[in-house]
């Protein structure tokens, strides 16, 4: 079970914030971070990619979306 | 669906589109270097509805119509309507009444800074260093977990609520319309001389700005996060489409002769170089606070979040005090008023910076 990241319902660049924060401190090699916006969905994604690390897959889910990323 | 506005390429598209419309609406009529002016617009509207009475700057501007109703359309074709809203409400209409007292000290919103730059206006420079500065200082409160809390989801009628009120001023505007000569049409108040009596054509506005609409809602084109985004992550993405949105200005500007470099005689612009530095310190860090430029708030609302509508409601309302209380500067320079706002302005932001955190983040 990986780490959640929610950063659902923050606005920008919030939860870009909490996503490098997290990816600067965590010792886990996956991670799986909550969005509800899809601009939210593609400022993770970039800032996640730009860190070196990979989105595995983004399930949506109701109206959210669970980005779910690997290194 | 890969989003191709929402690419490097796209952004550095939609930019150089803004660019061209905003000088080609120039030519058509609108002021000068304010082919769009999301801050000068919203006071226009403000003035056309008697909400303050300066008398050169009333206009229901349809480009402010289009920018909502543009992302309104975007959003509900690519299924991102997505109405929430409860993330301090207040705090945001605060952010937005001084975000357009700091903007109409400078005259202009980032949007404006960066076409005025185009248009070879170098106060335009003492305007963007100022905003890249008030920008800095939020991303500090950012980094230390300066937040305004989560939004929630609400009723899809609640979403739709501020693209109506913009169709509500299009029908007003429509059985209100100019009379030649005349100040007041109906209900409405028009500017007989002065930037709110220099116009394009409404048709052409309203399309324009539409189409610019679209085109941001889609590429979250935001001239705020560009700096933002730079500063904090040193990304690169969205500050490609400002500089690609001055580049196509500029060359547009060339070709219709509209450019003039210098620091006196510009239009719509003073040469009191403090306060056009000051004046966007106060609106950068508004925009920052409130996560978004005026021109992002704008497509924000027609995609639903009542937060940002709150925002551009709070600047339309500021607007109306600068003039009211002869906050906003002229061509002649800031006022006195203006700058006590400012600085009034600048504590007010700080408090919320320094007040409104979580420690969690």
């Amino acid at each position: 079970m990986s780490k959640i990241i929610d950063a659902r319902g923050l606005s920008c660049p919030q939860p870009v914030i909490l996503t490098l924060n997290e990816l600067k401190n965590t010792t886990e090699t996956q991670l799986e971070i909550l969005v509800d916006t899809v601009t939210a969905k593609e400022n993770v994604t970039r800032a996640v990619n730009s860190q070196g690390w990979q989105v595995d897959k983004v399930e949506t889910l109701d109206d959210e979306y669970k980005i779910v990323i690997y290194k | 669906m890969k989003n191709f506005l929402a690419s490097r390429r796209g952004i550095i598209l939609v930019g150089s589109v803004i660019g061209i419309l905003a000088a080609v609406l120039q030519k058509l009529g609108n002021p000068g270097n304010m082919g769009i002016c999301v801050a000068c617009f919203e006071r226009d509207i403000a003035g056309a509805l008697g909400l303050h009475r300066a008398p050169i700057v009333q206009y229901v501007r349809p480009e402010i119509i289009g920018l909502v109703l543009g992302a309104f359309i975007a959003a509900y074709i690519f299924k991102e309507f997505k109405p929430r809203s409860g993330s301090a409400p207040l705090v945001r209409f605060i952010l937005g009444v001084f975000a357009m007292i700091g903007a109409l000290i400078f005259l202009g919103c980032p949007w404006r800074a960066l076409l005025r730059l185009a248009g070879g206006d170098a106060n335009a420079i003492l305007g963007l260093f100022g905003l890249s500065v008030g920008v800095w200082i939020g991303t500090i409160f950012l980094k230390n977990g300066y937040t305004l809390g989560r939004t929630q989801k609400t009723y899809k009628a609640a979403g739709w609520i501020f693209p109506l009120l913009m169709v509500g001023l299009l029908v007003l505007m429509l059985l209100n319309p100019q009379i030649e000569g005349a100040e007041k049409s109906g209900i409405l108040f028009y500017s007989l001389e002065g930037p709110g009596s220099m116009h394009a054509p409404l048709v052409i506005s309203l399309l324009a700005a539409v189409i610019i609409g679209f085109l941001a809602q889609r590429s979250r084109f935001c001239t705020m996060g560009a700096l933002r985004d730079l500063i904090l992550f040193k990304h690169t993405h969205l500050l490609s489409g400002i500089i690609s949105l001055v580049a196509a200005a500029f060359v547009t500007n060339l070709i219709f002769k509209q450019f003039n470099f210098g620091f006196s005689s510009q239009p719509v612009a003073h040469s009191m170089h403090l306060w056009n530095f000051a004046g966007m310190v106060l609106a950068g860090l508004a925009f920052t606070l409130a996560g978004g430029c005026p021109g992002r708030q704008l497509f924000l609302a027609g995609e639903g979040d009542g937060d940002a509508a709150i925002f551009a409601l709070g600047m339309i309302v500021g607007a109306a005090f600068a003039h009211n209380f002869g906050l906003a500067s002229s061509t002649a320079g800031a006022t006195t008023a203006g700058m006590v706002a400012t600085v009034i302005g600048l504590v007010v932001c700080m408090l919320i910076g320094f007040t409104m955190k979580e420690r969690t983040i």
